[in-house]
């Protein structure tokens, strides 16, 4: 038998044929799968593989002042980041540029952190690196495999700390806030408003961030990054126009007595705008650029002297004798009294009110006063007696519809809620329903008592007094807050005008006759907080022209007791914007103590009578 | 045949010309040269067997075979592990020169044992008794190949034992009864699986009725094997577990064992119909696709060239692989036929084996692709084997038979 008879090969042969285009074509089928079926699935495998979205920063949007000029802006920063294959090369890289950098071997392990988390991104090691620094290395490359030099656009404030408060500062999205997605369309290194105008408009300012594409190998290392794909430009931040005068803020800080504490507002009362916010003492934003120094922070918040308070709308005062104008003005909406009504008992240095003795400022009493020369020489005995007639359940109501007890709801964060109480039942549960009198009213009267405001709830008012119309929206820096009620004071034109008139006297003749200004008709009303923790605060609250305000300015200097200037101060202020720059280069200011010294409240508690701005004496 | 070799050569050259061109910096920038001057080699032994008789071929065989077998266990003792997986002692060198892979030889050496073996019967063997000598000669290389350990290479000689048996014209139950020790090893990953193919084996057994002695044999082999699957397993290197397991979901470890599957299905699915373009893959250039210029080479194919050009080499590839089976039935002579045969499945094993893998079909065993993948050993032993099927396909013609 031959058992290679060519007969039984060619049937083996069929077989093996069979066998070898069966094997080939099963391997062409998972072929055709592979690259047409399911080409679209690995094209974009492969594209994902091949390119690396890079993100192109957006700037952040300018912030300007009324007149357009730059408050904050961004200039080119450098960033120096590394990107390394393994925890132990960063390491050894990080001791490398060390001393070149001038780096602080105590953010190492921070630095490894975010490496872990992230090691194929570089990790970046510096912040705001200058420019010689940067030099140095890329001159040094190749030393530093895997150095890569960002720019970064820095935010940067012009002005310093000039107007530090209103607009805020921003840093660095956290890894907290990355993870939890609050801020849209973050990455990180994202630059995010911490507080003032930065924090409210931080979405308009931040623009959307634009995209790029770089070719990248297996291992990460970027092969090719031009014209690789194409990506998406930037959307800048939109410029913010506040309503700031930056000119006018400055007078405002070089006016402001050197090394006092306190707030300073003017607000146009036909707009509701802000033109200048001040509270000293300042910091400077650009501290907070490329990641505040630790130290540095640490001193700004434990600092006694607050700086990162904006003491405009964080920090509340007793109003004191600026106060007297919400009663009268309650009284007169009220018909409770007329401009020249009087009192029944004239004013002799104090008023006897059952057991206990209230003190006028002025010790040998003003005599028989009408409520004009009341609010001229700031009598305190006829406000007391006002008070009591209009009594404290209406001044309570009354004064809360005024908006006393309210924030103004100015577009910067953290406002502080002013106090007032808002109704007897205050004082049913502070001190028990027996346990007070209705002679509190007669500490609330004069601005003292339970009652504390913000400097820029005083200017609201006197806005609302100052407005031709007695309605002004409520004060702001950029937009019209909305969702914010517009205050509104309920009183004829006649009467406001009554008021005005008799604010002008103060200054014309009455407690502020010393801060006069020749040809310009200033009114306003001096005022001394009472402070149980030191020296007494002095406030001056002014408007002018007084026939038709233009401009309202509140001031409080804190512990200004001695050598402090608030009236002239404030009507210096009010010069420089009415009559321009040349009006104001007077010289030293004449250094003035507000002589309406209010009397301390009368105790009038029994037991722990410490509310909020009395003071036993 | 001598056209759609220098087909697939000129291909397999280019290919790996383009294997070298990459943006990242890597070893295989310049292998395609050094690969021309092995072709330059291989040509000359390739015209030099195609001279040699048949008849002397023969009678130089058991020399070979020795001296591959003695190879083998140079490499087991000194061996260096300067190949692709770790631990793998497959590659003999002197003086820390590597001077090439002897077990590709073997498989020449292994395939001229045996047909000179099966030539030399009087009829195909009809019991498994009668099989023990061909299992000998191939199990030898086996176990010295699958101990270095290269176990692509030593399924080869797994391939090649039975496509030659087959060819002498051993019986297909025979061949099932052979292979049933390996199946159910297969089998035993799950007990149904295993519980059904021993319940078919028995009843095969009983239908076929071989002696008595065979059958129990067969039968408690696979049921031994069953049994012994797990300690197998166990024993089985580490990395040799994880290329089965990430082979039946590469996306366990998509990092480290599967990053090789999925970026070479990534690079051919890529490559879509037409493919991206000579030198143009984006998967290689970047150093996604791993060891392109070897096993990969073929995922180049398949990203650069599209569906298109893997479509016309594995029809290049039929068309050889075809001639060949072709020029094996038109032998008169045993011997020769038997080698050519043996070749056929040679070429086959390597071609299914790296295509398949690299397109996930078939576990990642680090055997290359005839006339693509680089490396000299290889390139020279498929030269060889071309020169013998040149010198039978004369020796036919020159006969005046067939068609």
């Amino acid at each position: 038998m031959n058992w290679f008879h060519p007969h039984l090969v060619a049937r083996r042969a069929g077989v093996a044929r069979l066998v070898i285009w069966a094997g080939l074509g099963l391997v062409l089928v998972a072929f055709f799968r592979a690259q047409v079926l399911s080409a679209g699935r690995y094209q974009l495998a492969s594209e994902q593989n091949r390119l690396r979205a890079v993100p192109i920063p957006a700037p952040r949007g300018l912030i300007v002042d009324r007149n357009g000029e730059v408050l904050a802006e961004n200039e080119p920063g450098y960033a120096v980041a590394l990107i390394a294959a393994t925890e132990d090369s960063l390491v050894a890289l990080l001791t490398r540029i060390q001393p070149m950098l001038g780096l602080d071997p105590a953010s190492f392990p921070d630095i490894r952190a975010r490496y872990r988390r992230r090691p194929s991104e570089p990790v970046v090691v510096q912040h705001d690196v200058p420019f010689e620094a940067v030099s140095a290395l890329e001159e040094r490359r190749v030393l530093v495999p895997g150095l890569v030099i960002q720019t970064t656009p820095k935010r940067r404030y012009s002005f310093g700390s000039l107007a530090a408060h209103a607009l805020g500062y921003v840093s660095e999205i956290t890894e907290e806030e990355l993870a939890s997605g609050t801020v849209a369309g973050a990455r990180p290194g994202t630059l995010v408003g911490r507080d003032g105008i930065e924090r409210t408009y931080d979405d308009r300012l931040r623009g959307r961030d634009g995209v790029r594409f770089v070719e990248v190998d297996a291992l990460g290392r970027t092969v090719r990054d031009q014209d690789v794909a194409p990506g998406l430009p930037p959307a800048p931040g939109a410029t913010i126009r506040t309503s700031i005068d930056i000119a006018l803020q400055r007078f405002v800080a070089e006016t402001f007595p050197a090394g006092r504490r306190g707030a300073v507002v003017v607000l146009d009362p036909r707009t509701g705008e802000l033109l200048t916010l001040f509270s000293a003492p300042a910091y400077d934003p650009n501290a907070f650029i490329g990641g505040i120094d630790p130290d540095v922070w640490q001193e700004l918040r434990r600092s006694t002297e607050h700086p990162l308070i904006n003491r405009t709308i964080q920090a509340a005062y007793p109003p004191a004798s600026p106060w007297k104008l919400v009663v009268a003005a309650i009284a007169l909406e009220r018909g409770a009294v007329r401009l020249h009504d009087h009192m029944p008992s004239p004013c002799r240095g104090g008023l006897q009110y059952y057991s206990r003795y209230f003190r006028c400022w002025s010790v040998e009493g003003h005599g028989d006063v009408d409520l004009f020369d009341a609010i001229r020489f700031s009598c305190d005995v006829y406000f007391y007696q006002l008070g009591l007639r209009l009594g404290l359940e209406t001044l309570l109501q009354e004064a809360g519809a005024l908006g006393m007890h309210q924030a103004v709801g100015i577009d910067l964060p953290n406002e502080r809620t002013s106090f007032f109480p808002p109704s007897t039942e205050y004082y049913n549960r502070r001190y028990g329903p027996r346990g007070w009198t209705p002679a509190v009213t007669l500490n609330l009267a004069i601005g003292q008592g339970e009652n504390v405001q913000t400097p820029l709830n005083m200017a609201y008012f006197y806005a609302l007094l100052a407005s031709s119309t007695g309605r002004v929206p409520p004060p702001h820096l950029v937009d019209v807050p909305s969702g914010v009620p517009v205050r509104e004071l309920r009183l004829t034109e006649a009467l406001r005008a009554d008021l005005r008139m008799a604010l002008l006297a103060v200054v014309e003749s009455g407690t502020a006759v010393a801060s006069r200004v020749a040809d310009l008709h200033i009114a306003g009303k001096t005022g001394t907080a009472q402070n149980p923790q030191g020296a007494d605060h002095g406030w001056f609250v002014a408007f002018a022209p007084a026939e038709a305000p233009e401009v309202v300015v509140a001031a409080i200097v804190e512990f200004a007791e001695h050598g402090s200037s608030v009236a002239p101060m404030v009507t210096r202020i009010i010069a420089r914007h009415l009559r321009g720059v040349e009006a104001s280069d007077w010289g030293v200011p004449r250094l003035l103590v507000p002589d309406d010294s209010a009397p301390g409240s009368v105790p009038i508690i029994p037991g722990n009578p410490t509310g909020a701005g009395t003071r036993t004496r | 045949m001598l056209a759609t070799s220098a087909a697939l050569l000129a291909m397999g050259i280019a290919v790996l010309y383009s294997a070298g061109q990459t943006d990242v910096p890597t070893a295989a920038g310049h292998l395609w040269e050094r690969q021309l001057t092995f072709l330059g080699v291989g040509a000359v032994l390739a015209f030099l067997v195609s001279r040699m008789s048949l008849r002397l071929l023969e009678w130089l065989t058991p020399a070979a075979y020795v001296l591959g077998l003695v190879l083998l266990l140079l490499t087991l003792i000194v061996g260096t592990g300067a190949g692709t997986a770790a631990g793998a002692r497959s590659w003999l060198a002197i003086g820390g020169t590597r001077i090439g892979q002897p077990s590709e030889l073997v498989k020449l050496a292994v395939v001229l044992m045996l047909a000179r073996h099966l030539a030399g019967r009087r009829g195909p063997p009809t019991t498994l008794w009668q099989l023990v000598p061909a299992g000998l000669i191939v199990g030898v290389a086996f176990v010295l190949v699958g101990l270095q350990p290269d176990l692509g290479s030593a399924l080869v000689f797994i391939s090649v034992l039975f496509a030659m048996l087959f060819w002498a014209g051993v019986s297909p139950w025979l061949l099932l009864f052979l292979a049933s020790p390996l199946l159910s090893l297969l089998f035993a990953f799950s007990t149904l699986s295993w519980g059904i193919w021993i319940a078919v084996l028995t009843a095969v057994l009983f239908w076929q009725r071989p002696y008595v002695l065979e059958g129990l044999t067969v039968w408690l082999t696979n049921v031994g094997m069953g049994i012994m699957a797990l300690t197998l397993w166990n024993r089985l290197a580490p990395y040799q577990q994880n290329r089965v397991l990430s082979f039946l979901n590469p996306e366990v470890d998509p990092r480290a064992t599967g990053w090789h599957i999925i970026q070479s299905k990534v690079a051919i699915g890529s490559g879509g119909l037409l493919g991206k373009g000579f030198t143009q893959g984006t998967q290689k250039r970047l150093a996604f696709l791993p060891e392109q210029a070897t096993d990969f080479i073929y995922s180049v194919v398949g990203e650069e060239f599209g569906f298109l050009g893997v479509f016309l080499s594995l029809l290049l590839f039929g068309l050889l692989l075809g001639t060949m089976v072709n020029i094996a039935r038109r032998s008169r002579d045993p011997f020769s036929s038997l080698v050519i045969f043996g070749i056929v499945g040679v070429f086959f094993t390597h071609v299914v084996e790296n295509i398949a893998m690299t397109v996930g079909m078939m576990p990642i065993t680090g055997i290359p692709l005839p006339f693509f993948s680089y490396g000299g050993s290889f390139l020279l032993t498929c030269c060889i084997a071309l020169g013998i099927v040149l010198r039978v396909a004369q020796d036919a013609g020159r006969a005046g038979y067939g068609d």
